[in-house]
């Protein structure tokens, strides 16, 4: 088995010839059939289709032609984005056979760039959760403790890096689905500012707040994989028509100082011991390369969570209304139509999902608009405001990713508020369209800790240098997880 | 009708004349096998997403400006939420507390006399699919429904009118109105067969003179103009019948059954959708800069109104004259290149009026598509002047010229129709009219003047209208002399 080299070495043993791509690709190929049994982290493992792509790669370098940064590196992507030709569920019983005729914008620039996809992972349904435990089709386990969720809602694309069954993967990040799974597993994930990629093909959960991202290893392999997939995309109004920078090659830049701002709402109650010692260590250790540390505070941070579940289904409920059977993916065939909505979408759509549908439908109606969504639009600006205020005076912030490690199956599926409280640290930079990314800072246990940096619109280069230069001073991004070899059905399961 | 007097608002949808769809770049093709015009994002498949075609707002924003609307600094787009087979989204982007456009009028012809009708709003929004059910015996069950999605996405002005509609004759002047001008800057074709034009109409009674509004009943789905005004009367009478017998109108949506001549109740206001709008996050706002709006206008071309009026001062034309010509854009064009050749004005007028529109119009054509090219009709117009042919003889050169396209002279040379100026050529027809009428040669002899015009009718009839009446009756009277 070739050693687990990061991205960035695959891509240049692929380029110099040290390595084909296919033989990187057939490694984590064997190492997915090996293990993934007992992590379950994809929905769909595209065999056939990677080996082809990873051959391409090897003829096209073989016949002289440049290859681009992150060519022959395979990938894995959340069963949300759109794959031509290959069956996107969101993991949801409606989108059951649902096969897309269009890639999404970032899946097309990652094949142009010739990126082998090893499979679609699995997900909270259409995203909505935070421990991939809502997926109607099965549960993922955190490769760490395969009695504890992944996070979620990317928890199948998480597992993936944490697994080493990909370098690289995507997911998306509606109130904290790329950030809280990457912390729970010992990844970087990071949310770029909203508009910066592309959301064509990613399928719609809240609009407004949805943005896709990378789940890496290190600082540099989730720069490489934002250079592929970030910039303008005529067919997304809302993606900026800023050009990027090229954030890999920023981060050999020299660091600088940089003032950060410790928010004091984000580190108060709730915090585990475990998680309040690694977050005071990082604090010194930041301290030590040369960080500035500032005490701030962002007054409307617990507004955030109820803003959240009044926008975010708000859109959900309208984004999910075209899954009626009429087109394609599940339909229960009934006399008339009103049935056949009722059958398809009662049969099709699973608990939560269909919790917060009702709680966006009923948020959006009539005599109640204004008490709630209007309201919620309002308070969700002042939450952008408190942000613009502490970055008058710091360049980031720092917070805990997650108030607690991750938690066993079960353990919230019950009470789906204490599940919702489980975003109550990465929420805010949704409503605020701000970029901010989840790296590993230490553990509990086996459990890994993250930590979260949040930084201005489009400052994710930042982001990324401060995670890179912490990564060269620590090893805790390096610790991988034993994997069991064990059939994941012996394990109990949840709700 | 007595005690009561009507109100009239209208809700008129117009069709964007672009290239390509509100939010994507299928092609519009009217009569095209279904579901051809589609794509992924007109047919909503999971993780699309809408990109507003700017042509459409540039229509949008001159159809405003024709109205007479304010455009708006900052518009934006919200969701319209239903659930419907034909709308593959199950909500529709339209335009709910921002739209394009504002506070306009529409000023409207009626008894001889012009009004004003304000205009509340002018937004966009995209159009449904359409359903369409099967018959028996094509091999599927019955009650079948397909949904056909060419339309799905069409760009679609909405122009809501303020409710100062006097009735039914005043909403049909409005329409007429609307569409002639819509026509007229080139926005839409208006065309209400091919659904590019399309109507609802909200009617309540109220005491004659009061100021209040009664309760409104919603007509939809009128399919032309005379069916808005017939359902409009018919349901002044039936609101009239209720309130007299002391009843209550009800707020509610009504159809129109043609057939019977009768409005029926289609949902009552409790039945009525909560459409849950709310502002769609996939298209930001959009601001609208001076320069948009003067561009928009600068791409105005001249109203009806304004243009009737010019046709009447600046051509002495009578009015009616002006009001035929400038009723459509292409026929005022066409008038204007003629008489641009130098062409007297109310000659060209009248022959337009008879001659031309009369045979575009069974030719089912536009001035702009006319055969007869504008300078082609201008030599006409001119060989009648010089006495080359007569007036009459010019009604039969136009019809060959439109049904060949060939210049007038051509025309008159192949078929021989030029005027007999030539005495010579006269003296065989007048020698024989002479001939079989000496009753009338005697009456002239005896001083009866009129009877020269009966004989140079006789002549005109035996060469068909080919002679030159004046020469005839110097050469008749030069016969008779000899005689």
């Amino acid at each position: 088995m070739i050693p687990t080299l990061t991205a960035a070495e695959m891509a240049d043993r692929v380029r110099s010839g040290d390595l084909r791509a296919a033989e990187i690709c057939e490694a984590r190929l064997a190492h997915i059939r090996e293990h993934d049994p007992a992590v379950r982290a994809f929905v769909t493992v595209m065999e056939p289709e990677a080996l082809k792509a990873a051959e391409e790669v090897d003829l096209r370098r073989k016949s002289g032609v440049a290859l681009s940064p992150l060519a022959g590196v395979p990938i894995a992507l959340k069963d949300n984005l759109c794959t031509r030709g290959v069956e996107t569920t969101c993991s949801s019983k409606i989108l059951k056979g649902f096969i897309p005729p269009y890639d999404a914008a970032v899946v097309e620039r990652l094949r142009a760039g010739g990126s082998p996809f090893l499979g679609k992972t699995n997900l909270d349904e259409f995203a909505m959760g935070s421990s991939t435990e809502n997926s109607a089709l099965f549960l993922t386990r955190n490769p760490h403790d395969p009695d504890r969720v992944p996070g979620g809602s990317s928890g199948g694309s998480a597992c993936a890096v944490a697994a080493d069954f990909a370098p690289l993967a995507l997911g998306s990040d509606t109130g904290g689905s790329i950030r809280q799974p990457a912390a729970f597993c010992g990844v970087v994930g990071l949310k770029p500012t909203y508009g910066r990629v592309s959301r064509y093909g990613l399928i719609a959960f809240a609009s407004s707040l949805d943005q896709i991202g990378p789940f890496a290893r290190t600082a540099r392999d989730a720069a490489l994989l934002l250079d592929a997939i970030a910039g303008p995309d005529p067919r997304d109004s809302t993606c900026l028509p800023d050009p990027p920078p090229a954030f890999a090659q920023a981060l050999d830049r020299p660091f600088e100082k940089i003032r950060v701002g410790l928010p004091k709402e984000y580190f108060g109650e709730g915090l585990t011991g475990p998680v309040t010692s690694a977050l005071d260590r990082l604090k010194s250790e930041l301290k030590d390369l040369g960080c500035e540390l500032k005490d701030v505070s962002l007054p409307h941070t617990s507004c955030a969570i109820p803003v959240y579940y009044l926008i975010a289904p708000a859109e959900a409920s309208s984004n999910l209304a075209r899954y009626d059977g009429v087109q394609y993916g599940l339909r229960v065939e009934t006399k008339d139509l009103i049935q056949q909505y009722f059958k398809t979408r009662s049969e099709g759509f699973g608990r939560e999902v269909k919790r917060r549908i009702m709680l966006g439908t009923f948020a959006l109606s009539s005599g109640y608009y204004d008490a709630y969504y209007l309201k919620a639009l309002k308070v969700r600006r002042l939450i952008y405001e408190d942000f613009m205020k502490a970055f008058a005076d710091v360049d980031v912030l720092l917070t805990p990713t997650t108030p607690t490690p991750a938690f066993r199956f079960g353990e919230k599926v019950a009470d789906p508020l204490q599940m919702y409280l489980s975003d109550i640290f990465t929420i805010s930079a949704n409503l605020a369209g701000l970029p901010a990314i989840s790296f590993p800072c230490g553990f509990d246990g086996a459990l890994p800790i993250g930590a979260q940096l949040i930084g201005p619109a489009l400052s994710e280069g930042r982001l990324l240098r401060i995670v890179h230069e912490y990564q060269k001073n620590s090893d805790w991004h390096l610790r991988r997880p034993r994997l069991a070899r064990r059939d994941a059905s012996r394990v109990g399961t949840a709700a | 009708m007595s005690a009561y007097e009507p109100v009239v608002g209208l809700e008129v949808h117009v069709q964007l004349k672009t290239a390509s769809k509100l939010f994507c770049a299928c092609p519009l093709e009217f009569g095209q096998e279904p579901n051809l015009n589609t794509c992924p994002v007109c047919l909503g498949l999971p993780g699309v997403l809408p990109v507003l075609n700017g042509r459409a707002v540039e229509l949008a924003m001159r159809a405003a400006l024709a109205l007479n609307c304010r455009i708006s600094e900052f518009f934006k787009f919200d969701r319209k939420n239903y659930f419907y087979p034909d709308l593959p989204k199950a909500y529709q982007i339209s335009q709910y507390d921002l739209p394009l456009a504002l506070d306009g009028f529409l000023e409207i012809q009626t008894n001889g006399h012009s009004r004003r009708i304000g205009i509340e709003r002018v937004h966009m929004e995209e159009d449904a699919g359409k359903l369409v059910h099967a018959e028996p015996g094509h091999g599927v069950p019955p009650g079948t429904s397909f949904v056909d999605y060419n339309r799905v996405g069409a760009p679609l002005i909405e122009i809501v009118s303020r409710p100062e509609i006097a009735g039914p004759a005043e909403a049909h002047a409005y329409l007429d109105a609307l569409k002639q001008i819509v026509r007229y800057i080139g926005v839409s074709d208006c065309d209400m067969e091919k659904g590019s034009l399309r109507c609802d109409a909200n009617v309540s009674l109220r005491p004659a003179g009061s100021g209040k509004l009664g309760v409104k009943a919603e007509l939809k789905n009128l399919n032309s103009f005379k069916f808005v005004e017939k359902a409009l009367e018919v349901e002044i009478d039936r609101q009239a019948g209720v309130l007299e017998s002391g009843g209550r109108v009800v707020q509610e949506t009504r159809g129109y059954d043609a057939a019977k001549n009768i409005t029926y109740s289609q949902r009552s206001k409790e039945e009525a959708h909560d459409y849950r709008y709310f502002p769609e996050p996939d298209l930001p706002g959009f601001a609208v800069s001076m320069q948009d709006i003067e561009r928009a206008r600068a791409a105005l071309p001249e109203l009806p109104a304004v243009r009737r009026a010019r046709f009447e001062a600046s051509y002495g034309l009578p009015a009616y004259d002006a009001a035929v010509l400038t009723a459509e854009s292409a026929t005022a064009d066409y008038f204007e290149a003629v008489v641009r050749t130098g062409a007297d004005a109310k000659k060209a007028s009248n022959f337009i009026m008879t001659e031309l529109l009369r045979d575009l119009k069974s030719a089912g054509l536009a001035a702009d598509r006319s055969p007869v090219r504008p300078e082609h009709l201008a030599d006409l117009l001119q060989i009648v002047a010089s006495g080359e042919i007569s007036g009459k003889i010019s009604k039969d050169v136009f019809p060959i010229m439109f049904q060949t396209g060939k210049p007038p002279k051509e025309v008159i040379r192949e078929h021989g129709l030029s005027l007999i100026s030539d005495a010579s050529s006269l003296a065989a027809p007048i020698a024989e009219v002479l001939k079989e009428n000496p009753k009338a040669i005697e009456d002239f002899k005896s001083g009866k003047q009129a009877a020269i015009g009966f004989l140079v009718g006789q002549v005109m009839k035996k060469t068909r209208g080919q002679a030159d009446p004046g020469l005839v009756a110097q050469e008749l009277r030069k016969k008779i002399g000899q005689a």
